[in-house]
């Protein structure tokens, strides 16, 4: 008998495991990853594979070397942080300012809080937030897309500077529905709207994440937009352009929904997008910076503990 | 009607019912049978005979050792040859009678007929008597005395009475096999039970994927006439076939943590624990036999079976008569593959709740290296309890019994979804049984000195209480 197994139920697993779920995730990315790279070029895809790469070679370096533990690079959570990172960077940024934002998010904002599971703040933000406040020229410049079939590269600043620095009137007329489609200027994350959310249904079909979070950020800044956009329609823009402009789609569906550093609880799932919503909004309205998705997210990434004991799976039997 | 299921949790394996088309078949007698004196929850039972004892079919061998225990019979006639220890399934000494077949030879007073006696008796206390005297206990894995359970104690009143045929383990396919070939018996006894509760509604709950229990079932129904039964199908979700989540999808009640399925006014029984009513009630026939589905992914279809055994016939008795176990099986599970018991020794003998032998194959099977939790949260979003598994399982590396306690981990019902559903591979059901068992231990310390207390203030008002 010593040659069967025996161990407690249950004896089956679902096929299910970290690296599949991951997997999924890149999966969902790679439509918008394929618009940028269309619009931006061969740059974008530089960027997009030293991200991918240094991520990767950081996380074996430091479980390998200097934890001596067996690498976890292959739960491909690192190409996840990798691809994420190189989304949130304009096509232009140069390759060592490329790692420097990887070895911030994954040396310091992963490992340093024990890896995979541990970190309070989402790696990818972090490393981003980190280069935008430290290299502020490369981070703010964007390039008006040549892309690989295009003729020659123009600069300026994205939508969201342009109202950051001239007011609602900047953007006046424009059609934002077409923004959905192809958004010019701005970091591969920007660029198509359509494109993530093509990602983001796959990833609901596959039951990978669930749509409150996003749902909750949308319908907030929906409403305060809403709510300021009709009290004074020159100075605020309107609760359309606000959700497809930025990188809001990009962070409400594949940043915030990250599951170590977003709550438990579909409750707690909602406050958190809630949060995340009203932060994005006030940012964009009254802060300095054209864009605030990545603060809005960090700052919510921390108030997580506080939400996951404050909300909990409704129990059989104990209400 | 629209289908129903329970609310909270729940997990989709594959069902996987592959002996589904196999009939039931009766297993020829072996030679020696071991007869365990632990077939049930509760006490052991009692042994009454002594070595060199003849003993018939159906003669009571061993008696009730407590309140919730049961009665033991003997599966054939023949010679006791042993009494002692022998291990169970799982690996466990058990006290066991051995009895050397020697034929099948039944007692006095048991119609062996194949008629189907459909007039239910008036008497509510004889029919009690008769299924605790024939040793009926629940088979739908629990095995707690039948008898218990249909006798809800003063100020307690059954409001449904619900036969359970969800079968929601995957592969299992005996009660399958029960509702399509014995679906008039099982309505006859499920009508015996609702006049033992006193005429509540019996609901008949089966799982969407056996359409032809449905099917079969219903006709018995309607072909039978008897008043307050009626057939339900419930959606395919694992665990629909546990008590409290059957309770749930049915009569859309929760059972209070702590409490039996009476406070909400629910007595739940399987469908072969019905059939084994039916015939101790109107055949006088004992508990000696069972249906078992020989199955799993590494056993070709056509070697998959579905049996009638005697309880006592050991395991490798049947897997020899099925075939043999296949080469490559890595496992071998008694029960269902999300809440049935690793198989430690096949020299071990079936019991009254046997359902099945599983053959699993070392892919299926083989627990996957355990990695770091995601917080993916897929854990609470399977338990069926509403409990937060990766919680639990981070309190209990802690040591905080308290912050368990308060978790509810005593409500856990150890139906495995959330070690099935972590991506992880984290062995959270293990880590949380012990913490349950130590939490478990915990609070009967406490109620224990609770009582010590109250007898020591006022021991009158406790002897009254008692009476």
């Amino acid at each position: 008998m010593d040659k069967y197994l025996v161990s407690p139920n249950p004896h089956v697993h679902a096929a299910v495991s970290t690296r599949s779920l991951m997997r999924d995730v890149v999966i969902a990315l790679l439509p918008a990853l394929a618009v940028s790279v269309v619009f931006y070029g061969w740059k974008e895809l530089l960027v997009i594979a030293v991200s991918v790469a240094s991520c990767v070679c950081i996380e074996y370096a430091i479980t390998r070397w200097l934890l001596g533990k067996p690498s976890t690079t292959g739960d491909l959570s690192a190409v996840v942080t990798g691809l994420l990172l190189a989304m949130n960077l304009p096509s232009t940024t140069p390759w060592w300012v490329v790692f420097i934002g990887a070895l911030v998010s994954i040396g310091v904002a992963k490992m340093t809080f024990g890896g995979l599971g541990q970190n309070v703040f989402n790696p990818a933000i972090t490393g981003r937030v980190f280069l935008l406040i430290s290299f502020p020229t490369y981070m703010t410049h964007w390039e008006m897309p040549a892309g690989l079939f295009g003729a020659d590269a123009v600069s300026g600043p994205t939508l969201l500077g342009r109202v950051n620095e001239q007011g609602a009137a900047a953007v006046e007329g424009l059609d934002c529905w077409q923004t959905l489609f192809v958004n010019v200027g701005g970091s591969a994350g920007e660029i198509s709207a359509l494109a993530l959310l093509a990602g983001f249904v796959y990833l609901l079909c596959r039951r990978v994440v669930k749509p409150w979070i996003p749902l909750s950020i949308f319908a907030t800044v929906a409403l305060v937009a809403g709510i300021f956009h009709l009290a004074d329609p020159a100075v605020y823009t309107g609760p359309v352009f606000n959700l497809v402009t930025g990188g809001l789609i990009l962070g409400a569906c594949f940043m915030a929904t990250d599951y170590v550093t977003s709550p438990m609880s579909t409750a707690g799932g909602i406050v958190y997008g809630c949060g995340i919503g009203l932060i994005v909004t006030m940012i964009r309205y009254f802060g300095s910076y054209p864009e605030g998705v990545s603060f809005a997210i960090l700052i919510m990434n921390m108030a997580v503990p506080l939400i996951d004991r404050a909300f909990h799976q409704k129990k059989y039997g104990r209400t | 009607m629209a289908k129903v299921t329970f609310k909270i949790g729940g997990v989709h394996p594959d069902d996987a019912k592959l002996s589904r088309g196999c009939a039931i078949e009766v297993l020829p007698l072996p030679q020696t049978l071991y007869v365990s004196m632990a077939q049930h929850l509760g006490a052991p039972a009692v042994p009454c005979v002594a070595v060199g004892d003849k003993v018939k079919t159906g003669q009571v061998i061993a008696e009730p050792g407590g309140f919730i225990s049961a009665f033991v019979h003997s599966p054939a006639s023949g010679t006791v040859k042993s009494v002692g220890p022998r291990r169970d399934l799982a690996g466990n000494g058990v006290t066991h009678i051995e009895i050397a077949v020697e034929g099948d030879e039944w007692v006095e007073g048991v119609d062996l007929s194949e008629a189907l006696v459909k007039e239910i008796p008036q008497d509510r206390t004889a029919m009690l008597d008769r299924i605790k005297v024939c040793g009926v206990v629940g088979l739908g894995g629990a095995t707690f005395p039948t008898h218990v359970k249909l006798n809800p104690p003063p100020g307690s009143k059954a409001e449904c009475l619900i036969i359970n045929g969800a079968e929601c383990e995957p592969y299992l396919t005996s009660d399958f096999r029960v509702m399509l070939e014995r679906a008039d018996e099982v309505v006859v006894g499920a009508a015996i039970m609702r006049r033992i509760l006193g005429d509540c509604p019996c609901v008949i709950a089966i799982e969407e994927n056996k359409p032809e229990a449905v099917k079969s079932v219903s006709g018995a129904v309607s072909a039978l006439g008897y008043e307050g039964i009626s057939v339900l199908t419930l959606k395919k979700k694992y665990p629909q076939g546990g008590e409290k989540q059957l309770i749930d999808a049915v009569m859309r009640r929760q059972v209070k943590s702590g409490a039996l399925p009476i406070s909400v006014g629910a007595v739940v029984q399987n469908v072969t624990t019905t059939l084994a009513v039916y015939e101790a009630v109107q055949k006088n026939r004992p508990l000696i036999s069972n249906v078992l589905t020989v199955t799993g992914d590494c056993l070709p279809v056509e070697s998959q079976r579905n049996f009638l055994f005697r309880i006592g016939m050991p395991l490798n008795y049947i897997a020899g008569y099925a075939g043999g176990v296949p080469g490559d099986a890595a496992k071998i599970v008694s029960g269902g593959p999300m809440m049935g018991k690793a198989v430690a020794d096949m020299d071990a003998a079936t019991v009254k709740g046997s359902s099945s032998i599983l053959y699993l194959s070392e892919s299926l099977t083989r627990r996957k290296p355990e990695s770091a939790c995601i917080r993916c949260g897929r854990c609470a979003d399977a338990c069926p309890m509403g409990l937060e598994p990766f919680l639990l399982n981070r309190l209990r590396k802690a040591g905080d019994l308290s912050g368990l306690e308060a978790g509810s981990v005593q409500d856990c019902i150890e139906c495995g979804c959330c070690l099935y559903s972590c991506p992880a591979n984290i062995p959270l059901l293990d880590h949380i049984r012990m913490a349950k068992g130590q939490v478990m231990g915990i609070i009967r310390e406490r109620a224990a000195k609770a009582r010590a207390a109250a007898e020591a203030v006022s021991p009158k008002e406790v002897t009254k209480e008692n009476k």
